[in-house]
């Protein structure tokens, strides 16, 4: 069998680099994915958040492993192996507070992340698989979250576990006993908190590692997306290189750096000054043990779920059933994935859009937060009839943007990306 | 022999052997996905239990666990049980129809309770489960959980987590989050006011 020729590495030189190259595409990827990966040179602040989802994920990692190393999952024991990691183990507190603030900075970044995407159209074709990508990642993430928030077993876990899981005995004929599986148990039980440590731990960060890589091979694929929205791969110069285009290495590596330390500053004020954040990384009652007789007064998820929280409530029962809430709720979640196919605008960023985008952009953002705010409030005064209007207006964002985007005015497209040349 | 490929036949036998596999692969998911039932010990603990409701006071409530799950045992005003049948026009499900509870409970009416005097159900919400407070005295400004429970509260429970009202035979007013009544367990009574959650016949007590 004759060997192939040297002409199939072309990165290879001498020393341990071509050494292994021979064996291992390692140049190829460094140059095909970092230093000869062309993007656009006109990102703004707001294409931090990709970069800093990243440095997130890495922290959840790295913390959640130690934290593993003296977390006991039963629920005899859970709730004082926290309480141990807290006060006796050496530095216990600064790791699980950087897991704990570490969780609500996800969302904080993803939230931007995604808002970013609507400012711009970086969800619009040919970019829709990565759109898809993303959306599968902030579920998990959600499932991650709701999983990790049982695990120290405070009062609020058991008692947010128990509504979120009985959100599934609302479902028609195989409602009851779909609950019971999920809990092994005929209540939130040592069982259930087994395996949602499980899966917290192994299952769902595989997964979600994995829908990491495969939303930056989809990016790296069909590149990354401008603050103008435009192409820009359809002015190359001799070499086939973007001429709007600079390397991501090390143009970009450097700038990420910048905007990691600017996060990383204010990251490290809330785990030193504020770990609980007044009650919302924290809620009081999980430094209570879990009781199963005692519900506490007032249930609230963590933050950055109470704008579902709010659309579920939003809600009444009827037909003697309260399914109709938790199906608002999956597809308030859901209609995320449709956005590429609902958005009929023939340009894609912001800058280039017509009033009424804008428009319907901000009452969706201001919706977003007053149902947040909905969430976390009891469901008394005015808060359900703000939950209410806000749902709708929700979902009109959504429903009605194959309308809007089209009737939409919009602006002639430049050619070439703008900003400072 | 021949050198032709047969290519309806390889198709067949890839297939064929894919679909084996795939058979072979749910039935391999059969344990795991089985492994998340309750166990055979979870199963055991969840025996019925017994209480003595002899001591409770005029309006006192008793909570007990049974299957992990909060239940109540109430030892209801006189006067709140004689009024129990006037106010139910507020109610979503003043019969029970499309509630959960033993026939007897059903039978027995707006009380829901084998001895009326009594009432035993299961703390737990029927919207997503939050354990409901009690908020038994029938009062006009009652605040509970910083919630004003509204003009004409005839006594019950108010569960904080949503704001599911019930009545104080854990029947649900309209318009609630909750869908249905609070759901009442199989128990028994005895004369001497010994109960046990869980089954419909007294044990029999050696005394």
């Amino acid at each position: 069998m004759a060997a192939r020729p040297e002409s199939a590495h072309p990165a290879s030189g001498g020393g341990l680099l071509g050494w292994i190259d021979q064996r291992f595409p390692l140049s190829q990827l460094w140059k095909s994915q970092v230093s000869e990966y062309y993007a656009p040179k006109n990102f703004n602040f707001w294409y931090y958040f990709g970069v800093l989802s990243l440095v997130v994920l890495a922290n959840q990692l790295v913390t959640g492993i130690f934290l593993t190393m003296n977390y006991k999952p039963s629920s005899a024991e859970a709730f004082a192996s926290i309480e141990y990691i807290m006060r006796d183990v050496d530095w216990g507190w600064l790791i699980r507070y950087m897991h704990s603030t570490g969780a609500s900075a996800f969302f904080i970044v993803i939230y931007l992340h995604m808002f970013r995407a609507l400012l711009y159209g970086s969800h619009r074709k040919p970019r829709e698989l990565l759109w898809i990508f993303g959306c599968l990642i902030f579920l998990l993430l959600m499932a991650e979250a709701f999983m990790g928030y049982v695990l120290p077993w405070g009062n609020m876990s058991y008692w947010g576990a128990q509504v979120i899981v009985s959100l599934f005995g609302s479902l028609p004929w195989i409602g009851a006993s779909l609950v019971e599986w999920i809990r092994g148990d005929y209540y939130i039980a040592d069982a259930t908190l087994n395996r949602f440590f499980a899966l917290h731990v192994a299952a769902l960060p595989l997964a979600l590692v994995f829908l990491v890589i495969a939303h930056l091979m989809a990016l790296h694929e069909v590149g990354s997306n401008n603050p103008d929205g435009i192409d820009i791969h359809d002015h190359e110069d001799a070499k086939g290189h973007p001429l709007d285009g600079i390397p991501f290495h090390p143009y970009y590596t450097v700038k990420d750096m910048v905007g990691i330390a600017g996060f990383l500053l204010l990251f490290s004020a809330v785990i030193f000054f504020a770990p609980s954040f007044g009650g919302l990384f924290l809620e009081s009652p999980n430094f209570d043990p879990a009781n199963p007789l005692q519900t506490p007064p007032h249930i609230a998820p963590v933050w950055y779920f109470t704008p579902f929280y709010a659309m579920l409530r939003a809600v009444p029962s009827f037909a003697g059933t309260q399914v109709w809430g938790v199906m608002v709720m999956g597809a308030s979640v859901l209609i995320i994935f449709f956005l590429p196919w609902l958005d009929r605008s023939p340009v894609r960023s912001i800058r280039y859009r017509g009033p009424i985008y804008k428009i319907m952009l901000a009452i969706f953002v201001v919706s977003f937060v007053v149902l947040a705010v909905c969430g976390l409030k009891p469901p008394a005064g005015i808060y359900p009839m703000l939950g209410r209007v806000c749902t709708i207006t929700y979902f009109a964002f959504f429903l009605l943007m194959p309308w809007y985007s089209k009737l939409d005015s919009f602006k002639p497209v430049p050619e070439r990306v703008t900003g400072h040349a | 022999m021949s050198d032709e490929v047969d290519q309806g036949r390889r198709r067949l036998l890839t297939v064929a052997t894919a679909g084996t596999g795939a058979i072979g692969v749910a039935f391999a998911a059969i344990p795991f996905l089985a492994s998340w039932k309750p166990s055979a010990r979870a199963k055991a603990l969840g025996a019925p239990v017994e209480v003595d409701a002899s001591k409770l006071e005029v309006g006192q409530m008793l909570k007990v666990v049974w299957r992990g799950q909060p239940v109540y045992v109430i030892r209801r005003v006189k006067s709140t049980v004689d009024a129990i049948g006037g106010h139910d026009d507020r109610l979503a499900d003043p019969k029970s129809d499309d509630s959960t509870q033993p026939d007897y409970i059903k039978a027995s009416g707006p009380v829901r309770a084998r001895n009326p005097e009594y009432w035993i159900g299961l703390a737990v919400c029927t919207h997503l489960g939050c354990s409901p407070l009690g908020a038994f005295e029938p009062n006009n400004a009652l605040q509970v959980a910083g919630t004003d429970l509204g003009a004409n509260w005839p006594g019950g429970f108010y569960c904080p987590c949503h704001g599911s009202k019930y009545d104080i035979s854990g029947r649900v007013f309209k318009n609630m989050p909750a869908p249905k009544n609070l759901t009442v367990p199989p128990y028994a009574i005895t004369a001497d006011l010994r109960v046990a959650i869980g089954v419909d016949d007294a044990p029999k007590t050696v005394s």
